[in-house]
């Protein structure tokens, strides 16, 4: 029986992308299907019904939603090519820099991006110490996860491309020199063979980019920037 | 190779009693460091130096945080009593569920404690309506079976946790009446020792609330 596995996502999505380059590292087929936010799918409502947000998997009609949750999943399922190594205590630092991506390094680093005056002066502050505590990480190693890509890769893996496109809509450089690993790292990720051809057309996400900006300078309906 | 495992907690962290139960269940003797979080040692500054915080368990002198990394990390370095399920969907869910009591109910009664008026009643209002998500989609799960539980009833000392915060804000958002499921799981899982065990002392809790409360009202006089 032929295993049937859908991803929902949108275009520009830096959660459902991760998931993206999972399934392309383990060589896995799926259908991808490309939600319209502002105009949910019945399918998608469905699938995650807590959330009502992409990324959702859904293997054999069973659906999973969380991109870190599918991750997981997807490792266990699929055991070619693992995102996590063997090792408990490595699973754990791996685990830990996903969490600390998401929790801590992607908020500040979009506080500085969204927020004015003092609130941004904080998020800099707040993304200039998280950046150096990721800068640590990075020292002796390729990747986050030693040789080869692992989870904590994945997760950082925004800093590949979207970071770039918020620098240049923005005009703000926020990695720069201070972090000559981490910039190293971005560049060895973004442009390995299997990450390089899932990056969203650049120019698409420029012009939506710019469009966020307008939107949230002009007191619009703040998106979500990341879906 | 003697294992040895430390654990830096904190009596009234839902986190740190969290990894408690889980070593527990296990039977893994730990020796627990308690922490004085308004002026950490140095040894909990030293293996947590990023987020600065309990819990930390130390294993063989190396560290691991965030409750339910470390949770995790139990379930896969001592293999007896396994607190994940198996079967990877199953797994998932779990895993989904424990992420949103943290990501969702767990700030949001958090607030509470410091509310007041409308602020509050919004508070409250939204805890709810995060309740009823749970509570209609976990409705049909079957409970635990006897003593043994797993990743996600750990999990869920927070919900246990709730119910002394609401107390103590003179609202009872955790009701049978409204949340019959969630009301039962909690009970059952109060039932079970080990988790008696674990319990963060209510009496003890309330008393550290108003504490937090008079200090917080002496700073905005």
């Amino acid at each position: 029986m032929a295993e049937e596995v859908k991803l929902f996502k949108t275009f520009s999505t830096t959660f459902g992308l991760r998931v993206v380059q999972a399934l392309k590292l383990k060589g896995i087929e799926y259908e991808a299907i490309d939600e319209d936010l502002s105009n949910k799918s019945p399918l998608l409502l469905h699938y995650n019904p807590v959330y009502k947000k992409v990324p959702v998997l859904v293997h054999s009609g069973k659906p999973i939603s969380e991109s870190l949750v599918i991750l997981e999943y997807i490792d266990e399922t699929w055991k070619q090519n693992p995102i996590l190594p063997e090792d408990p205590f490595e699973r754990a630092r791996e685990r830990f820099w996903a969490k600390f991506n998401d929790e801590k390094l992607l908020p500040t680093i979009w506080g500085v991006f969204i927020k004015e005056g003092k609130d941004r002066e904080e998020a800099m502050a707040g993304s200039v110490e998280n950046l150096k505590f990721v800068e640590e990480e990075l020292k002796g190693k390729k990747f986050f996860g030693g040789d080869k890509i692992g989870l904590a890769d994945l997760v950082f893996g925004w800093l590949g491309n979207l970071m770039g496109i918020l620098e240049e809509v923005s005009g703000l450089k926020i990695v720069d020199e201070r972090y000559p690993l981490l910039l190293a790292w971005m560049k060895e990720f973004s442009e390995h063979p299997v990450i390089k051809d899932t990056w969203p057309a650049h120019d698409k996400m420029i012009i939506r980019q710019h469009l966020q900006a307008l939107l949230t300078r002009t007191g619009g309906i703040f998106l979500c920037n990341l879906s | 190779m003697a294992e040895e495992v430390k654990l830096f907690g904190m009596w009234a962290s839902p986190f740190s009693r969290r990894v408690e139960l889980a070593l527990k269940l296990k039977g893994i003797p730990y020796e627990y460091i308690e922490e004085d979080l308004s002026n950490k040692s140095p040894l909990l500054l030293k293996y947590n130096p990023i987020h600065k915080k309990v819990p930390v368990l130390v294993h063989n002198e190396k560290p691991v945080t965030e409750s339910l990394v470390i949770v995790e990390y139990l379930d896969e370095t001592w293999k007896n009593n396994p607190i994940l399920p198996q079967d990877p969907y199953e797994r998932a869910k779990a895993r989904f569920w424990a992420k949103f009591i943290d990501k969702k109910l767990l700030p949001t009664v958090s607030k509470l404690g410091h509310m007041a008026g409308k602020e509050k009643e919004e508070a409250i209002e939204e805890a709810q309506q995060q309740l009823k998500i749970m509570e209609d989609e976990l409705k049909g799960m079957q409970f635990f079976a006897g003593q043994r539980i797993g990743y996600l009833d750990i999990a869920a000392n927070v919900l246990i946790w709730f119910r002394i915060v609401g107390e103590f804000i003179g609202e009872t958002i955790l009701t049978a009446e409204k949340f019959p499921f969630i009301w039962e799981w909690i009970e059952k899982l109060m039932e079970i020792d080990v988790v008696k065990e674990c319990l963060i002392p209510k009496e003890r809790y309330q008393d550290l609330m108003q504490l937090n409360r008079n200090a917080s009202k002496h700073a905005s006089n």
